[in-house]
């Protein structure tokens, strides 16, 4: 399929935040658009750190490499060009590395930088610690997961230069979103005091800077909508900073028309004609045998376009619920054949030229 | 060729006492799981359907219009047999639990515990939890004749299976002995088993966590010790049920790759723990009634309509026609990668009978939509 030409390029609408998180309820795509974002932002040649939190390995499986190691690796290469961009020949490459953060390792770690345990870090590790900490105070999981992710943000090269350029995480869905960011209040009951709450503190500081945005991904259908609106609602209550919205599998817009026309009086006569001629009446010329061929035809036809226009219609309404929250959003079109690489590329393509990146 | 999965003949049997929906987030599990409720309840059932987490308006359909953690008669329901319906509350359940197995001073104790107000509200795999027990506290009230569980839309597919297991081993958790009494275990041979000294670990684990948190872990532990044994009981108690003959499995899924990906994943965790598996329910599958017309013809028609015009008809009804057969051809070409995708599934799974419900092209917001839905679950269709 063509794809069909966007309208003119726009500038970037999050000039300034570093820290992308992407949420969404579940089945809307949230993984691949986590990812299509992260190409975005590298395209014009920064580095770009792509996060995975629910060690799922949707990364690898999307971009077809095997399961990812709790290791930033390099996954892809990318510029304008390959996002179907015009670009200047010769341009800069961006680099899209990937993370998928394990609890366990990213317990220890953190325990080895801020205690130097050594042996004591095996014997907790030995008696299911880890497990017991996480399990307890899921909130102390969540500061491990979202302080790997502003550690990130904020990690600067031996050249004083920011490591990444951005960083995406694909963060858990919509439900859990601001339970998940607002550690702070989450392990506030927990820890008054002392390392956890400092660190809580540091990552929150992040959180709710200008460097961080969450966006939300999701379909022109009920519950999605309704999940994100009320999604946006709890993250506005928690004070943390709103993304954009990214609107996941729109279809094309070129057959509502004719599909709630047809809906709309009685065209069966005029459709029937028209049918015939188009040559769906086999090779004969006799009316009647064209007739008894279009015939079976005309209703399964005007059923489905009644079903289309319904759904049209309801898409109508969701839509408009969206833009009651004002916020950015942005369209990406429904990929028939699934997501592969192409898809996703186009994908990048499609959230850079509508400003998300 | 699979067998089909004959929804009306499981909900007829009065053998079968339980039906569990599982399957991944997003494919209607919750709006099968209500309409096989209100189809069993009308062809007689004393039925009751347990959601998890209900859209709004699906919630609202069945009269939930408040979380109370209490089945409620379903009004509006035709036929012979009766229709409950309830939210599970998992807090509440969690609290319930605490308050049957401890005493009022105990269980304010526990209840009050930040560590417990956290572990009830957010453990992961809680919510998974109290579905089971609020389950096994729903067969053993034995009011109704047919329960209906929706699962929790769990990140990896059985964490519900999974939950009863590993809530018991962490409470039976070798840090949970160590911070309960360090003095029974004696300390020693525990301690030299894992070559460090008692003294390092609660010290290490005082550095890392702060003392006032050590403190209030070990009063929250030793608060719930005499509740572990009944938890790890009623825990593998309902496992049991799960295996127990009465109890039938329906893996729900739709026809894209993903979402029978994790049902290839159910099918397989229930066969490994002997789970009674009865069926696919393969929900928004689409169909057309004008199957002999092929995506290429049509769309090659609504090219010639386009380009060449007809003598009679008006431009009007040559550009309807035309964009009649563009979604005409949408339409097969979506069944031609639903078909494929579904094929995959049972060349690896032919054993699995299956029923493919046909798209609704809207949400279900009331029992007329449960109703056309448990009609979809049991029409033939090509």
């Amino acid at each position: 399929m063509a794809s069909t030409p966007g309208p003119e390029e726009r500038g970037p609408d999050w000039e300034g935040v570093r820290l992308h998180v992407v949420s969404g309820k579940g089945g809307t795509g949230k993984t691949t658009l986590a990812a299509a974002l992260a190409l975005a932002l590298a395209a014009e040649g920064g580095r770009t750190l792509l996060i995975e939190v629910e060690g799922r390995q949707g990364i690898a499986e999307l971009f077809g490499i095997a399961a990812l190691p709790y290791e930033e690796r390099k996954v892809a290469t990318v510029g304008r060009a390959r996002l179907g961009l015009p670009a200047e020949p010769g341009a800069k490459q961006g680099e899209l590395y990937a993370l998928a953060i394990d609890t366990e390792q990213a317990l220890l770690e953190y325990l080895e930088m801020f205690y130097k345990l050594g042996r004591a870090g095996k014997a907790l590790q030995k008696v299911g610690f880890v497990d017991f900490a996480t399990t307890v105070a899921p909130g102390v999981r969540d500061v491990l997961l979202t302080g790997k992710a502003c550690e990130a943000a904020r990690r600067k090269g031996p050249d004083g230069r920011r490591a990444y350029d951005a960083i995406v995480m694909d963060a858990p869905p919509t439900g859990r979103i601001t339970r998940f960011l607002n550690v702070n209040s989450e392990v506030a009951g927990l820890a008054r005091f002392g390392p956890i709450h400092n660190q809580a503190q540091a990552v929150m500081r992040v959180l709710k800077s200008p460097e961080t945005a969450v966006h939300f991904v999701t379909l022109l259908e009920e519950m999605p909508v309704q999940e994100t609106v009320d999604g946006i609602g709890e993250l506005r209550e928690a004070q943390l900073p709103l993304g954009g919205v990214m609107v996941n599998m729109v279809r094309p817009p070129l057959l509502d028309a004719a599909a709630v026309e047809a809906v709309h009086g009685d065209h069966r006569e005029e459709v029937a004609q028209a049918l015939g001629e188009a040559g769906l009446g086999g090779r004969s010329r006799k009316p009647e045998t064209i007739r008894a061929a279009v015939e079976p035809l005309i209703d399964p036809l005007l059923e489905q376009a009644r079903e289309h226009a319904e759904r049209v219609e309801l898409e109508r309404e969701q839509r408009a619920d969206l833009q009651q929250l004002k916020v950015p959003t942005y369209e990406l079109p429904l990929l028939g054949e699934g997501v592969d690489l192409g898809g996703l590329y186009r994908l990048a393509g499609e959230l850079k030229r509508q400003g998300a990146a | 060729m699979t067998t089909r999965l004959e929804i009306d003949a499981l909900i007829d049997d009065p053998a079968t006492r339980i039906v569990v929906c599982c399957g991944s987030g997003g494919v209607g599990k919750t709006t099968t799981a209500a309409a096989i409720g209100l189809r069993a309840a009308e062809r007689g059932r004393k039925a009751v359907v347990l959601t998890i987490d209900p859209a709004r308006r699906l919630a609202q359909s069945m009269g939930l219009t408040e979380l109370d953690n209490t089945p409620r008669v379903v009004k509006g329901v035709e036929g012979p047999g009766e229709l409950q319906a309830m939210m599970l509350d998992m807090k509440r359940t969690f609290d319930e639990v605490v308050l049957a197995h401890a005493d009022p001073e105990r269980a304010k104790a526990i209840l009050e515990n930040p560590f417990y107000q956290s572990l009830s509200a957010g453990f992961a795999g809680t919510q998974e939890y109290m579905a089971m027990e609020k389950l096994g506290q729903l067969r053993a009230a034995d009011q109704w004749d047919l329960i209906v569980v929706d699962t929790p839309p769990s990140r990896s597919a059985l964490d519900f299976l999974d939950a009863p297991g590993r809530l018991g081993s962490f409470l039976d958790g070798r840090v949970i002995r160590l911070l309960t009494a360090p003095a029974k275990v004696g300390g020693r041979s525990a301690m030299k088993f894992l070559n460090v000294g008692m003294g390092l670990l609660t010290g290490t684990l005082g550095k890392i966590f702060g003392a006032q948190l050590l403190t209030d872990i070990q009063t929250f532990v030793s608060a719930m010790d005499s509740m572990f044994g009944g938890f790890r009981e009623r825990a593998d108690r309902t496992y049991q049920l799960l295996k127990a003959p009465g109890t039938a499995f329906l893996v729900v899924a739709a026809p894209e790759r993903d979402a029978l990906r994790e049902a290839a994943y159910f099918v397989d965790r229930l066969a490994a723990d002997e789970m009674p598996l009865a069926g696919l329910v393969l929900n928004r599958v689409h169909s057309t009634g004008a199957a002999q017309l092929t995506a290429e013809r049509a769309l090659a028609a609504a090219e010639a309509l386009e380009e060449n015009g007809s003598q009679t008809a008006t431009v009007q009804a040559e550009t309807l026609a035309a964009g009649l057969l563009r979604l005409h051809a949408e339409r097969m070409q979506i069944m031609g990668r639903e078909r494929r995708t579904r094929d995959r599934f049972v060349s690896v799974y032919p054993d699995v009978p299956m029923v493919e419900v046909p798209a609704l092209a809207g949400d279900v917001h009331d029992l007329a939509g449960l109703r056309t839905v448990g009609e979809r679950l049991n029409a033939q269709h090509a």
